[in-house]
């Protein structure tokens, strides 16, 4: 009997902790079906790019007969597709490595030079004082909701005829051919991705220390000489993610490349020629898969080496809004 | 099966034409701005001794330089803004009342056709249900996954799984899911992957690409697939930032996993929700790629954007091709105000 109370206090204190024990439980629970769950997801997610990386190794009859899916079973590998997409010459090849060419020609430009002139208009913006300041501030930050359907056809004007008014030529045509044409592109993604870029560096530059700035001036240092020695060092990371941010834009965009570039193995870029094969070819899946594999290798590159500046970036232009 | 290299050398000829101007510009700029301010300055150093040495009262400091500095560090961006954006963007509204040769003024007529014109109608209501799905359900399931993901374990791997699709582009993307569409007559062994699950449940398989309205849900998944980790990137962050305390203190009374997420997690994201849906809506007002390279346009399935294309460019419309411009401008404007009223109030509360 002396024993039974303390049973009894042991079973109650089970009954009263055993809600909290059970929480505990089913909250560990809880997050191993949600682990669960969301990697399940994740994978689901990833099944159609799998799909098609698979198929871009499989021998041409095979993609065309069975499902990538057969794979597992029946295992064939080559890359004869590869090679043939991208160094086959004949005009129903890819020849990717070509466009391959053609989009880093594209790209390369087309982030630098929005990249500097957004980060020294930036900088004007945020740490020179004139008149009228504001004003240019709030314009090029509006212009970020003007579509850029909006310029397309009055700028593909322009390069081919140039601006006259009034019977007088203020401008020339471009007269651009061949690989010149490259300049025609460079200029309309510079155009259209200042508004953004100088909204997302002004963001970043105008957080900079006051102090340091004025310090800076009393020590007699000139705007060029803070921009690169103080300013510039500073903001790499946001640099860093506008440049990712760009560079994807551009490698990835197919609307402008198609307008400005032509369609031509000597300007277009990948997305051009791969939308092309997608449309005139839509049946021949051992090109398409492996062209697309092809046109993703870089921007999948450049993702996933430097995720954390692309994501800081998508953060400062989104939410700070 | 040979690629000469020759071939290619105008191109990278070009792209270090384009490197070396954007050094000499760039260059140029900056060396001009530390040199003739620099030599303004000796000289008025001189001055300044001169007039010490003479007796003379000191000459003013002139101020207007810092507004030339300015200006001169905003130059490349203002003018390309002018002549790249600003003014074609003025040019695309007048050419949008001007015939398809832009000679004559046409007045309305061009904005009659949009909504007099079958066809464009049909584009008009698919932009519509593009613009109500892909941002409510790209935004709900990148906010499911977000919570669901969040201090789960490997949750920065399976955020970059679900991320992914947004580094390739939507070409790229296209032609993933074209093929997972993919089409092979009754009978025949499926080679996409919805078809074989199709006939694996005993249905039959279908040219899914060519059935409308079908069709176009069937592309707006493809812009769902992109964007959903965009949705859950942000919102994610945004979750992470709701202070621990209130959190906490939420869990002591005790709340329900649901209340949490309608009372706490829910009111204290709701800025970042907004954010979202709305980038999320201009992106698909403008969604060109998906719907030009998997379809074309074709089956019912054209969009505002890419009629526009064809308009202006492959049919030599550009009246029409621009009044689309000018009526998808319209439908951005709206959006984003809503969006500044939002972030107004957000400053005030």
């Amino acid at each position: 009997m002396t024993t039974a109370t303390p049973t009894v206090a042991v079973g109650t204190q089970q009954v009263e902790k055993s809600p909290g024990r059970a929480a505990r439980i089913r909250k560990r629970l809880n997050t191993r079906t949600a682990t669960l769950v969301s990697i399940v997801i994740a994978l689901l997610w990833t099944v159609p790019t799998l799909g098609l990386l698979i198929s871009s190794i499989r021998p041409e009859d095979q993609i065309k007969t069975t499902g990538w899916w057969t794979f597992f079973s029946d295992p064939q590998f080559t890359l004869e597709n590869y090679q043939e997409v991208l160094f086959g010459r004949s005009s129903s090849s890819g020849q990717l490595a070509s466009y391959f060419l053609n989009s880093l020609a594209i790209t390369i430009p087309s982030v630098l030079f929005p990249l500097a002139f957004a980060a020294l208009a930036a900088y004007a913006l945020a740490w020179i004082n004139f008149r009228g300041r504001d004003w240019i501030y709030i314009g090029i930050f509006a212009l970020q909701i003007v579509p850029l359907q909006m310029a397309l056809v009055p700028l593909l004007k322009f390069f081919s005829t140039g601006v006259t008014l009034a019977g007088i030529t203020l401008l020339p045509a471009w007269d651009l051919d061949g690989s010149q044409k490259f300049a025609q592109v460079w200029f309309a993604h510079t155009c259209f991705a200042l508004p953004f870029a100088v909204f997302l560096l002004h963001n970043f530059i105008s957080q900079l220390p006051k102090d340091l700035m004025e310090a800076a001036r009393v020590d007699g240092a000139t705007h060029p000489k803070i921009f690169r020695t103080i300013v510039l060092p500073l903001i790499t990371p946001a640099l860093a993610a506008f440049g990712i941010f760009q560079f994807l834009w551009v490698w990835n965009d197919l609307l402008v490349a198609l307008i400005f570039a032509g369609g031509g193995d000597e300007t277009a870029p990948l997305t051009v020629r791969l939308a092309e094969l997608a449309g005139t070819r839509g049946n021949e899946w051992q090109r398409l898969t492996a062209g697309a594999f092809v046109s993703m290798v870089v921007p999948l590159i450049v993702f996933l080496s430097l995720q954390r500046y692309f994501v800081r970036g998508l953060l400062a232009g989104s939410v700070k809004g | 099966m040979n690629f000469d290299f020759a071939d290619e050398q105008p191109k990278l000829l070009m792209l270090m034409y384009g490197l070396i101007a954007f050094v000499a510009v760039v260059g140029g700029l900056l060396l001009l701005l530390d040199v003739v301010p620099a030599r303004f300055a000796q000289r008025q150093e001189g001055k300044l001794v001169a007039a010490s040495a003479s007796g003379a009262p000191l000459p003013r400091r002139p101020k207007q330089r810092e507004y030339l500095f300015g200006l001169f560090f905003l130059l490349p961006t203002v003018l390309l803004l002018l002549v790249g954006l600003v003014v074609p963007a003025i040019r695309t509204v007048l050419l949008s009342f001007m015939d398809s040769s832009s000679t004559d003024w046409v007045g309305l007529r061009n904005y009659v056709w949009m909504f007099d014109e079958d066809a464009i109608v049909r584009v008009l209501t698919n932009t519509l249900i593009w613009v109500i799905l892909v941002p409510l359900l790209a935004t709900s399931f990148g906010l499911l996954y977000a919570v669901m993901v969040d201090r789960a374990r490997f949750e920065a791997v399976a955020k970059s799984l679900i991320f992914m699709p947004m580094a390739i582009s939507m070409v790229g993307a296209s032609i993933i899911w074209r093929f997972v569409y993919a089409y092979r007559g009754e009978g025949e062994q499926q080679i996409g992957l919805l078809n074989q699950i199709v006939v694996s449940l005993g249905g039959t398989p279908q040219a899914w690409l060519q059935e409308p309205p079908l069709n176009t849900f069937l592309l707006i998944v493809i812009m769902i697939w992109i964007q959903a980790g965009f949705a859950m990137v942000v919102l994610s962050a945004a979750i992470k930032a709701i202070p621990a305390d209130i959190v906490e203190a939420a869990r002591l009374d005790g709340v329900t996993p649901w209340q949490m997420f309608w009372q706490i997690t829910m009111p204290s994201i709701r800025p970042a929700v907004i954010v979202v849906v709305v980038t999320l809506s201009i992106a698909t007002l403008k969604v060109f790629d998906i719907v030009r390279t998997a379809t074309n346009g074709n089956y019912d399935t054209s969009v505002i954007a890419n009629e526009m294309y064809n308009q202006a460019f492959r049919y030599g419309e550009n009246g029409q091709g621009s009044a689309l411009a000018v009526f998808l401008f319209i439908l951005v404007v709206p959006i984003v105000f809503y969006q500044i009223r939002n972030l107004r109030q957000q400053r005030e509360g």
